[in-house]
Parts: C-alpha cells; structure tokens; sequence
C-alpha cells in the first residue's frame, strides 16, 4: 500500500502540514463526539448498509461513466469518458455526503441539523435528505448566492428547509460557513453543522472524502469494464474540492495516473479578481497557507492575514481556501492544480451542450475547460475521465445572460 | 518549560492584588482600530482611569467566527480605517508610554500565523503586551505557540467552555497562565439578558483542575451580572456591550466619556455587589 492512501497515519486530521482542528473550545467536545461518532459507523455494517441503499434507491447510483463519443472527436485529443454525477438526484455529488452525514446526525441523536451552501446544490442535497429523514433544516447561503441561484433557493423551501440570508463579508459561501459555524456553537447539543465540503476541522475534511470516494469507486471499475485499461488522468473541479477527493481518492496510489484539479480563474490573476489557490505558477496571486474555518491549508489572503474577497462566475468555487487534502497532494505533486478563467468555462459549457446533450453546472464546465487548455499535452491513447459533478439547471440564468 | 512569567506579569500581579482586596476584577474588551487606533489609545486610557483592571484589545479579522453582530461590525469598522496586527502591536507600544494596565491581545489565529509566531510574540513583548488569546486555538495545535510565547514572558490564556470535558478543561489549564478565559455559554460573543443556570457548576469543574484565576465571559454586559458572578469568579469579561457604546457614539469624546461611566457602574458593582433586580435597558 502505498503511503500516500494512508497521509500522516500518526496524526489524525493532518494531511502533511495541512488540515487540523483550529475552532473556538466550544466546538472541539462536539468534534470529537463527531469522530467517534463517525469511527463506529464506519466500522458498523448496519450503517454502511443503510447509506450504501440509500445511495442506490434515493440518490440513483451507481451514475454511469459514458463515452463522450462527439466530444472527444471534435477535440482530437485523448478518449474522454464524463462521470455523471450530474444525474443523480438534487442534480450533483452532493447528495453523497449529505446522505452520509444525515444519517451521522440521525445515529447521534441530534434532531437537527445546519448547512451552508455556496451553489445551492449542497444546501437542496442538505434539505433533501433531511426532508427524507426527518429532521430540521438550516441554510445559510450569501444575498449574492442567493440571487444568482434562486432556483435552488426555492427548492430548499419547498423542501421544508428554512434557508436564511447572509449579508456579511462578500456575502458568498465564506460568509455563509461563518454564520453556520455562529449557528452551530449555539446550537451545538441539538444540532449537527453538515459541512459540504472536504473543509473545515478534523474529522470533516476525512469524513467527507470517505462518503465520495464511491465516485472514483465506481469510475474505476466502469472504465475498466469499458476500456480494458486505467485511465490516464482524471480531471475535476476544485472549489473546496469534494467532488475531486471523490473521484481521485481510489487512484491515488498508482502513481502513473495524472490528477488534475481545475480552479476558477475567475477574470483576472490578480487578489480579487480569482478563487485559484495553487495556481501561482500561473501567475494567480495571493494565495499561503494560513487557517481559514478550522483548517491549515491554502488561503488567499492579503499580506497581514486577512482573507480576501473572491471572484468566480460560479458559485460553488468562489471560495479563498482549498480542501487540505488538496493543498497536500499539491506539495506532493500527486495532484496538479491549475486554473481557467470564466470565459473559458462558459465556452466549454456551451460546447459541452452542443456536442453531447449535456449542459453541466458552471463548476463542473471548470473541469472541462481545464482538459481543453491542456489538449497539446495529449497523445490519442490517453484516456480521460472528467467529473462532470453537477448539472447546470441551477445556472441558466447566468448561461441565457453570459452565451 | 519556562513557567516563571506566571508570577510576574502585569496580569498576575493584579489578579493578586484582586484576590488580596477581596475584589472581583473587569476585563474590558474593545475591538482595535474601530474606529480608528487613536480612538482606541483614548478608550484604553479612558476604562483604565475608570478602574478596569485588565484590558482585551480585539485584533480585527475578517471572517471572526466565534463572534456576534456587534464584535462583527466593530471588526469591519476596524478594517476599513486600515488596522493591521502590527499597527495593534504599534498601539500597544503606545498605550505603555501612559499606562501599567495589563494588556491582552485577543486574535484569531491567522494574522499571528501570517506575521510569524517569533515575530509575533518578540514584537509584542517588545511593545508592552502581556498575554494573547487566540479564539481559534486550542491546547492541541499551540505547542509551538506556547513555547515561543513563553520564551518572551507572554502569558498565554485559553478559553475553556460549557461543552469541555473534564478531561480538556484540565489540558486547557494546564496550557494556560494569567487566567482562564470560561465561555458562559454556547455561542458568539454578544450581550444577553439572563446568564446560565448552569454557570456555578461550570466553574466549579474548572477550580478543581486550576488554581489559576478565572474570567468570566460572552453575555456579561451589566452590573446585574457582575453581581451574580461576584464570589463565583475572579473577573468578569465585558465586550459586546463596550463595543456598543463606541459604535452609538457621535464623537470618540462622547464614546470614551460612555465607555468610562459604564466601567465605573460596572466596577462598583464588582467592588459592592448589586441586587439583582436591575433592569436590562
């Protein structure tokens, strides 16, 4: 096996330098409580069973890996292969760890449960699965989210969640992870906080991870039905960067598989203007490691540690820090991190509809543009497997407004 | 390990001379910077005379988690007019020029983070400060913190709160010198009405693991409550409630002059103990 499935062994929580647990000592029994909690189900088959038919019959795995046929042909480039998450139910990988974590909050007994959304997609997942298993729901989500996602906003309400307006900061989905944060350490002996992403403090950038690494589960054994063979790079989309600890995860440890995470280059290199936090070789700035809600990892921020405002066109990557596992692979070089601009992922979205009948979230686009910028680097035996994450329902407006 | 500061910081000196007097202290805090550092010079300068007894200068951050609307806003304001943690640590050197108060830093962790731990706590000491708290710390990730801390003689002060075991309130005292910081309740800094019921029992887990003296804060903003606290604990920590005064305030004239009779009632109440029957406006 090799060490890198297994980072830190010694020390839970840390991925090299990165991760951890930095939160007011409020949180720190309940994190722990979170831990155990999540230790003793991992291990306990009632509870893998519950979550695995759940994946099945609720949220509609497995999802298929489907051969990109006109899409490849048109780019002559490598063979490309789209894992869709876009189909599963609420419309991306969010509801894995949704499902995860709601039956956590269930098996400790709290009725209740807060989230954060940026998208809107984990917050509909959150919703979702707490309309499905009883319990209460809150929703933290930014004006500015909220007025470029109002579908999803008004799927949260019809499914009983109460989603709540955040006005402070850049009124994005950093703002909306403080106040959910404010929210559960005033609620914390009745509420769990469902983190939607590889984030945050020790165990939720693990525990995420676990409950999507059935993505590249999956996608391993379906290319490997379809093509005989592994596949050589993968490509997903990186805000906190859960969709692509999900599919990455099970390919780890052969290292002859090229990870790449795409960030949002939002419209320009400098502090502001972009979300790209391991993308300073191209020129994208602002971005040391620094703590940002309860992790060690890459921040963006100004020279005297204040976090600074994002930019992307999509809103489940405007976000100024990246998961630590990510941040770690970085370091390592196991994974390679670059950046698209807005543009670019509008273009891929548009060509992406067109060539293949799908019209992916605005995230996921990400993920294909960064495939496009690099089609020089490709020889036509390479063989690739783009998360598609999401579907782009929720962005039409910005699609009718943008193309 | 380097203990000796414990005895011979401004804060420990005074928390003696607290325990001496028979006395309950007031920790006062204040944001830095909102609305502008010479603001806060004056602030500082106006609840010393007034008689607090340690004073908590807020380190503004951008994303402060552990914190209510007030401390929030107060937080932006101080951003806005341009506050960094070396211009705080500036401020410092400023306010030792006038004044013995003891002074603790209370940050987040990240500006330390950024400015460098050996930086940090050489600039601080250099400056004047006496102790640092950092609200999104705790005893697990501060090895090095504590030992660079200590090796210039700052006292480092943990929270400890409603939700800690037994076992990590003792690890919490165990890493702390100066005083414990004890969080009443769950939840962000802020003004309330009532404090728990639950308090006195709190309090009395932390005495058996810590023979430091212990502050008592988040919801304490009126004499009422400095009241019910005295013979509980050593200090109360008045924050949200400052904070307002400064933001309600026309002029930093008008603010230090509220600032100032709103410490006096609250130290009186420390020294005599009021009824409890005062109302909340």
């Amino acid at each position: 096996m090799s060490s890198l499935t297994q980072p830190a062994a010694a020390v839970p929580g840390r991925f090299g330098p990165y991760g951890g647990r930095y939160v007011p000592e409020t949180l720190m029994a309940p994190l722990e409580e979170l831990e155990r909690a999540y230790e003793a189900a991992k291990a306990d088959p009632v509870f893998r069973a519950e979550f695995e038919s759940l994946l099945k019959n609720f949220a509609g795995r497995p999802t298929p890996l489907q051969h990109a046929g006109r899409l490849s042909a048109h780019l002559a480039g490598p063979k490309i292969y789209l894992k869709r998450e876009d189909l599963l139910h609420t419309g991306a990988h969010k509801i894995n760890n949704a499902i995860g974590q709601g039956l956590l909050a269930v098996r400790m007994g709290k009725p209740r449960i807060v989230a954060e959304t940026g998208a809107g997609q984990h917050g509909v997942a959150s919703a979702t699965v707490a309309a499905k298993l009883g319990l209460q729901c809150t929703v933290y989500m930014g004006t500015e989210d909220m007025a470029r996602q109002a579908l999803n906003v008004a799927r949260m309400r019809m499914l009983g969640a109460e989603v709540i307006g955040v006005e402070s900061g850049s009124r994005t989905l950093k703002d909306a992870i403080n106040e959910a944060m404010r929210d559960w350490v005033t609620n914390v002996r009745t509420t769990h906080y469902l983190l939607g992403s590889v984030l945050g403090a020790h165990p939720y950038p693990t525990m995420v991870r676990d409950f999507h690494s059935i993505i590249g589960r999956e996608a391993k054994q379906q290319i490997l039905a379809a093509e005989k063979r592994l596949p050589t790079h993968l490509y997903a989309c990186v805000g906190g960067g859960s969709n692509a600890i999900g599919l990455f995860h099970e390919f780890l440890a052969d290292r002859a598989i090229k990870l790449v995470g795409i960030e949002a280059g939002g419209r320009g290199t400098h502090l502001g203007e972009h979300a790209a936090r391991l993308a300073a070789a191209q020129g994208y700035s602002g971005a040391r490691p620094g703590v940002l809600q309860g992790t060690y990892t890459y921040v963006l921020q100004t020279a005297d540690g204040q976090i600074a405002a994002t930019h992307s066109v999509s809103a489940g990557l405007d976000y100024p820090a990246i998961g630590p596992e990510h941040a770690w692979l970085a370091d390592e070089k196991r994974a390679e991190y670059s950046a698209v601009s807005d543009t670019q992922a509008l273009a891929a979205a548009k060509l992406l509809a067109r060539l293949e009948g799908i019209i992916p979230a605005l995230e996921s686009a990400h993920a294909l543009a960064g495939l496009i910028e690099r089609l020089p680097q490709f020889s036509k035996d390479d063989l690739v497997i783009v998360n598609i994450s999401g579907r782009g329902d929720k962005d039409m407006d910005t699609y009718a407004r943008l193309l | 390990m380097i203990t000796a500061n414990a005895k011979t910081t401004r804060i420990a000196k005074r928390f003696a001379e607290l325990r001496a007097r028979g006395e309950m202290g007031i920790v006062a805090y204040i944001t830095a910077g909102d609305p502008s550092l010479d603001a806060t010079l004056r602030y500082v300068l106006a609840l010393a005379e007034a008689g607090a007894d340690v004073i908590e200068l807020g380190v503004p951050f951008s994303d402060p988690v552990a914190d209510g609307p007030t401390i929030q806003r107060a937080s932006e304001r101080a951003l806005k007019s341009g506050a960094t943690l070396a211009g705080v640590l500036d401020l410092v050197r400023r306010i030792r020029q006038t004044c013995e108060i003891p002074l603790v830093l209370f940050s987040y962790y990240n500006p330390i983070l950024q400015m460098g731990l050996e930086k940090f706590a050489a600039a601080a000491a250099a400056a004047g400060a006496d102790g640092v708290l950092v609200t999104d710390l705790t005893p697990e990730e501060s090895a090095d913190y504590r030992r660079i801390l200590a090796a210039r003689g700052l006292d480092t002060i943990f929270l400890a709160a409603p939700t800690s075991t037994d076992e990590r309130l003792a690890k919490i005292a165990a890493c702390s010198s100066g005083f414990l910081y004890l969080i009443s309740r769950t939840g962000v800094t802020g003004a309330q009405e009532a404090l728990p019921e639950d308090l006195p029992a709190l309090v009395r887990r932390l005495r058996a693991v810590s023979p430091l003296p212990i502050a008592i804060g988040f919801g304490i903003s009126l004499p009422g409550h400095v009241s019910i606290l005295g013979g509980l604990a050593d200090a109360a920590v008045v924050g949200s409630a400052l904070v307002s005064e400064i933001a309600k305030a026309a002029t930093p004239e008008a603010a230090a002059a509220a600032l100032a009779a709103r410490m006096r009632a609250l130290k009186d109440a420390a020294r005599r103990g009021l009824s409890r029957r005062e109302n909340a406006s």
